[in-house]
């Protein structure tokens, strides 16, 4: 009861902030010192042309009535079409987003892997050379630059080792040869719908590196944040009684101090996810993933506008979905958090 | 041969502003199935007495001590091995105890999987068996909760419920009714005390309440800045107190003063932790003080079971 209470006030309150970012979106397109008509009238345009550009795009109608259309539009998934390209928006999304949240769910999911476990160590080890270790370790995934270790992991792995691609979301051969059949558009997961593990394996090679290098900095701040709660934890005083009660440290680190910091930890995964979602250009450009940061990239230099308002409606929704969920595991996990 | 053997224990704990001596010299000797009460004011190393025996003391302790031994096995050496296999701990805030985030019916299994080769099934028994021995009366209800969702009563009945999953037959129960209303705290004792003569177990009650080594207790050691400084049978400790603290600490024992009151209310306070004591660490405080109190270590009074640590000759009040 207390949890369906909690769980309907986050969803309340997710909605608003999805409301309160369309009107800011709405808002910066009417400041920004760009004309679209001019934009989307094409190359050299005459004052005709502009005009007629104009009234299609509706843009002499009152600021109520174009808030009123464009809050409309978002809300059904209609983003309109590019000034630039004028390939629907909508389309365009359609095969960039799923790229980017299959590199995003599965790079912030290797950091969690590496990053909370290694600050479990850490912390059981506090001040021992592991411990060191590992601070020196989280100090350098978090301070790495990506295009560096990007550029090392490339070097190391694809060039020197070569078991894994350079770059790219699937080989040129299946792309081209074989193609998946797109249904999520998530490759990993079409690939096991349809049966094609050749396509999975290579799907699966090619996320390697991005997610690794994407994780880097998620991983070290995991680290540390789960080290520091544990340190914290480790000192309660029913730790001290699991002790008491002949407990195994793998148990009492594992089974009862971590369900105790998976709070912070989960919170991790909220900022590793949205760094994943917005921080992923540099890589996407760097592993030539088709993802939304390339795209956005190039509407942002183009001053497509309504490119860049459906993908910052597209990750806003993404990153407060998120939250959501992970607003819920948290209620799940530490059943005090719904009556707060 | 006493089922735990203290003889001079110390634990001094470093820290940057030099060592604190948390116990400086306990003898304690515990039989089997008897309940004994250690009493005193706050920071005279109750709670450290009992962690050492356990093996919890802080990082970096020293523990000394001419003999500490539990069932003849050095607890020096074996303390991590006995502590929940045969010596249990009862802490004093049982809602600190108890992982928050873990339900009980998790918290009981971990237990019984810690100790027992049974199936699933049987440990979920075992787990409701244990929790209905400690009096509680929905232990199916109990075990599906959360520690939030539980009164501080029912807490420490699954604190000791816990214990008893161990299979521990020692128990040192830390000031396990101070968190508790006084009427919740007079059931939790008199529990203890059917359990002690049901299950053969014996106790080690650390508590600042005289109240409640009248009630449970059937020896009681008083502790005076990190010393036992008197020990024996309850009745002789209350009746014909040897140590003027013990008196004092009875004296301030007007059955109106709220509970807080009652230790406080002898004049002055106990020694720093991080002081050398040369001689009676009560002559400070203490109404009979001679010159001698405060230079020399008292000699010991009284005889077997009935000692006491003091420069006043025998039979002086
Ligand atoms: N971890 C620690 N570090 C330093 N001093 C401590 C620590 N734990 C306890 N002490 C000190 O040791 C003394 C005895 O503490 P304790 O055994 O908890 O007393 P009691 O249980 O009788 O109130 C106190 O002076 C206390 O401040
Ligand atoms: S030794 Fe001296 S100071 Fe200590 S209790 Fe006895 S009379 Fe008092
Ligand atoms: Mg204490």
């Amino acid at each position: 009861m207390e949890l369906l209470r909690y769980i309907l006030r986050r969803m309340l309150l997710s909605a608003f902030v999805v409301v309160g970012v369309t009107f800011l979106v709405f808002v910066v397109a009417q400041v920004v010192p760009s004309d679209p008509a001019a934009l989307y009238a094409g190359p050299r345009p005459t004052a005709e042309q502009i005009e007629k550009a104009r009234q299609e795009l509706n843009l002499d109608a009152p600021l109520q009535a174009r808030f009123a259309t464009f809050a409309t539009a978002m809300a059904s998934g209609d983003f309109g079409i590019s000034y630039k390209s004028r390939r629907l928006i909508a389309e365009d999304l359609r095969a960039y987003l799923p790229a980017t949240l299959e590199l995003a769910v599965f790079s912030t999911g290797l950091a969690l892997l590496i990053g909370i476990p290694l600050g479990v160590v850490a912390a059981a080890h506090q001040g021992r050379w592991a411990d060191r270790l590992g601070s020196f370790g989280s100090i350098a995934a978090v301070a790495m630059p990506t295009f560096f270790l990007a550029m090392i992991l490339q070097l190391v792995f694809a060039q020197w080792l070569g078991i894994l691609p350079l770059s790219g979301r699937l080989s040129r051969e299946i792309a081209i040869s074989a193609p998946l059949q797109m249904i999520t558009g998530f490759n990993l997961i079409d690939a096991i719908l349809a049966g094609r593990f050749d396509v999975f394996g290579d799907a699966l090679a090619h996320l390697i590196l991005p997610a690794l290098t994407l994780a880097s900095y998620p991983a070290g701040v995991a680290m540390r944040l789960t080290r520091s709660a544990m340190i914290e934890i480790l000192e309660r005083r029913h730790i001290v009684a699991a002790r008491a009660l002949g407990l195994s440290e793998p148990r009492i680190l594992f089974g009862h101090a971590l369900p105790n910091a998976m709070g912070p930890a989960l919170t991790v995964i909220g900022l590793s996810f949205a760094y994943a979602l917005t921080g992923a250009v540099l890589v996407e450009i760097i592993f030539a993933w088709p993802g939304l940061g390339r795209y956005v990239s190039e509407a942002i230099l183009a001053k497509d506008f309504p490119v860049i308002a459906a993908v910052t409606m597209v990750v806003t929704i993404c990153y407060v979905v998120m939250n959501l969920l992970i607003d819920i595991a948290q209620a799940l996990v530490d059943p005090r958090v719904a009556l707060s | 041969m006493p089922l735990l053997e203290i003889k001079n224990l110390s634990v001094s704990i470093p820290t940057p502003d030099g060592d604190v001596h948390a116990v400086r010299a306990v003898s304690l000797d515990i039989e089997r199935g008897e309940i004994h009460g250690v009493i005193g004011e706050s920071g005279c190393g109750k709670t450290m007495t009992g962690m050492a025996a356990l093996g919890l003391v802080p990082k970096g302790a020293r523990i000394q001590a001419d003999r500490f031994h539990f069932d003849g096995e050095d607890l020096r050496e074996n303390a991590v091995r006995l502590r929940g296999r045969r010596i249990g701990l009862i802490s004093q805030d049982p809602a600190a105890a108890l992982n928050p985030v873990l339900s009980i019916a998790s918290q009981m299994d971990d237990v019984i999987r810690a100790h027992r080769d049974m199936p699933r099934r049987a440990r979920r028994a075992e787990a409701a068996g244990l929790l209905a021995a400690t009096g509680l009366p929905d232990p199916e209800r109990v075990l599906r909760s959360y520690p939030h969702q539980l009164s501080g009563g029912m807490q420490q009945r699954v604190v000791i419920a816990q214990a008893l999953a161990t299979g521990a037959d020692f128990l040192i129960a830390d000031e396990p009714t101070t968190a508790l209303d006084v009427s919740v705290g007079a059931q939790v004792l008199a529990l203890l005390r059917k359990l002690v003569a049901e299950r053969g177990l014996t106790v080690l009650m650390i508590t600042h309440d005289m109240d409640v080594i009248a009630e449970a207790c059937d020896r009681a050691t008083v502790l005076y800045a990190g010393r036992s400084i008197e020990t024996g049978p309850v009745d002789d400790v209350l009746q014909r107190p040897g140590h003027p603290y013990t008196r004092a600490l009875l004296a301030a024992l007007p059955d109106a003063a709220p509970h807080a009151a009652r230790l406080s209310a002898i004049e002055g306070s106990i020694p720093a932790p991080r002081s050398t004591i040369a001689g009676c660490a009560f002559a400070p405080r203490c109404p009979q003080a001679m010159p001698v109190c405060a230079a020399e270590p008292p000699p010991e009074r009284g005889n077997d079971g009935r000692r006491w640590l003091c420069h006043l000759p025998e039979g002086t009040r």
